[in-house]
């Protein structure tokens, strides 16, 4: 009989990592500085293999210090954004859930602008106050959701009501901060639209156990999230307990977002266009879309911040990119889904 | 074997209760139809023997009350009227989802919970409809990939709300014959609404009327299932009859259209009762 389950399949996942691989050699090779892709590519092999290296020790902190955790970071936080969509959108049974749904973007972005209008001269911070503040109050927001959805009866769709809920009410509390301090203005904006400007081997450090945790967490409950999809009442009547399974993966994939917002700001639409095209691609079992979001989160967003990096002189925000790129295909989204219903 | 027997159970959503006062026994291998017009509490019932509302009373599953979720679980399986289906499953992930309770929390399928899957989709003629996408099947063919998901649990008590919903009546007829051939091979107790009433007197052995959340009376078909019954409780004008070949069927009539030809059991005068 043939294998007629939806499974993540060798010669697919292997495929997947090699062009995550592909992509993220490619964004180290090509940089905003001409280093000549053959002498950086000899100079990693240099270092796999103990050689000759052919670049200057500037030219080498330059591969090292920034362009490789730069592209790390990159990876990670694309992986964590889309894994993180994926999940939402499977709790919500909604295709169009994103990971700031439950109030992460309002409560880090009102954390981000307290920091920046209250404490802008703060200095001798090991990472600076921004990235811990982002993190702490995207897992406020979502807390805080949680909270009033539970308290509402804690079904979905009053927990993504009262994420509604919470997120203006964060937002207007971050419109109002920003506005008694207009002059922090082009600060605050420009941490909105996301970016991996700064980055160096410090911020790969602290996003990756949280992240790390998050994707094996969401890995191990991608057949409880296919059970989700059959609803409360019938996942409860197969022996689950669908309130506790939605906690533990929200919690796990806020983590994750959480950890991506604290080092690069808010990053949209990675959450949302990755997931579907693994849908479209490899089908809609969790057990499929989880790890293939993860992987095609990592080279979508690589790739766009080659994009951000290389396509203008100077640097686009990195937000805008994926929104440029990723707001079309949302549309066509929409439109497919419409028929699909009709 | 009592399969199930529910004494003076009473249960609904918060403080305030949707049934109460229920009693029935269902022997092992029994068919019980829930009927009873609408709003009268079936789903509830059938909701409440699950284990997803909470009961007071007595509910006992194999002479055995309180069981935890995970074991009644592989006991009971249920399948409500309007199962959510995923889109983009295929026919053998979604019949898999029924082996859950039977699964470590974070476990995944074995090699034997594949090959039950594969028996019971070879066993409703679901085989060749495997890969397919069960969004994409039509209403039939999901009806029974819903019923194949409930039996890859393995549960020996089967609650079925309303299975034939939206079906045509030869689709609707080959899936309670099924039902009915799976019950006699394979032992297994059936409880379902109904609200075919025909369907109802032809396929289960005994039935229970609800009507505003209790119990109106219960028993074979034919003692269930009068004249006056539905008059009174659905409000309704109709006829029991025997088919030649000795089943019951329920006729409508028109009401009002003068002396009720109905047979022994027609109440004098035939008036419906207005107030439903």
């Amino acid at each position: 009989m043939p294998d007629t389950r939806t499974r993540l399949r060798a010669p697919v996942l292997a495929g997947g990592l090699l062009v995550l691989v592909a992509v993220l050699l490619c964004a180290v090779l090509a940089g905003a500085s001409d280093l000549g892709w053959q002498r950086v590519l000899a100079e990693i092999w240099a270092q796999v293999t103990g050689g000759q290296s052919p670049l200057s020790a500037r030219e080498a902190a330059i591969v090292w210090q920034l362009r490789v955790p730069r592209v790390l970071l990159a990876s990670i936080v694309g992986a964590a954004l889309a894994v993180s969509g994926a999940t939402f959108q499977g709790v919500f049974r909604n295709p169009l859930a994103d990971p700031y749904l439950l109030g992460a973007a309002a409560g880090a972005g009102l954390a981000a602008t307290l920091v920046v209008v209250l404490a802008p001269a703060v200095t001798g911070w090991v990472v600076g106050p921004l990235p811990p503040a982002a993190f702490a109050g995207a897992l406020g927001g979502v807390g805080l959701s949680w909270l009033v959805g539970r308290s509402a009866g804690g079904s979905t769709s009053t927990l993504l009501l009262a994420g509604v809920a919470v997120a203006s009410f964060l937002t207007a509390i971050q419109t109002f901060a920003q506005q008694l301090d207009t002059q922090t203005i082009r600060q605050v904006y420009t941490w909105m639209l996301g970016g991996l400007n700064v980055t160096g081997w410090r911020q790969v450090a602290i996003a990756v156990p949280y992240v790390a945790v998050a994707a094996v967490v969401l890995c191990l409950s991608a057949r409880l999230l296919d059970v989700l999809a059959l609803g409360d009442a019938e996942a409860a009547s197969l022996g689950l307990r669908p309130g506790r399974i939605r906690l533990v993966v929200l919690a796990a994939a806020s983590l994750a977002t959480a950890a991506a917002v604290s080092v690069s700001g808010l990053i949209g639409f990675v959450g949302i266009v990755v997931p579907h095209v693994v849908r479209m691609l490899a089908g809609s079992s969790y057990r499929v879309v989880i790890p293939l979001s993860l992987i095609g989160g990592a080279a979508f967003l690589v790739l766009a911040d080659q994009l951000a990096r290389t396509i203008m002189p100077g640097e686009l925000p990195l937000g805008v990119v994926t929104a440029f790129t990723g707001a079309p295909f949302f549309a066509w989204i929409l439109r497919s889904s419409r028929r699909r219903l009709s | 074997m009592t399969a199930l027997s529910l004494r003076g159970m009473r249960s609904g959503y918060g403080d305030c209760p949707v049934v109460q006062g229920v009693s029935v026994e269902v022997p092992d291998g029994g068919w019980l139809a829930i009927v009873g017009p609408n709003g009268a509490g079936k789903s509830t019932v059938l909701k409440t023997v699950a284990g997803l509302l909470a009961a007071q009373g007595e509910v006992l599953i194999g002479g055995r009350p309180r069981l935890p979720r995970k074991q009644l679980a592989r006991i009971v399986g249920y399948a409500p009227q309007d199962p959510a289906i995923p889109v983009g499953l295929t026919v053998t992930d979604y019949v898999l989802l029924g082996r859950t309770p039977h699964l470590g929390l974070l476990a995944r399928e074995s090699r034997h919970d594949l090959s039950i899957v594969e028996e019971v989709l070879a066993r409703l003629d679901l085989a060749p409809l495997a890969g397919r996408r069960i969004d994409l099947l039509s209403g039939g063919e999901r009806q029974r990939a819903v019923l194949a998901r409930v039996l890859a649990q393995r549960a020996s008590l089967l609650l079925l709300d309303e299975p034939t919903t939206g079906l045509d009546l030869g689709h609707a007829q080959a899936l309670l014959e099924l039902i009915d051939r799976l019950r006699r091979e394979d032992g297994i107790t059936v409880v379902s609404t109904l609200h075919d009433l025909t369907f109802a007197a032809q396929y289960a052995d005994q039935l229970l009327m609800l009507d505003h959340g209790t119990a109106v009376a219960a028993g074979a078909p034919a003692e269930v299932l009068t004249t006056e019954a539905l008059t009174r409780y659905y409000g309704a004008s109709a006829e029991v009859r025997e088919t030649s070949r000795g089943e019951l069927a329920v006729l409508p009539v028109r009401p009002g259209s003068g002396a009720n030809p109905a047979g022994a059991d027609a109440p004098p005068g035939g008036t419906a009762t207005s107030g439903r």
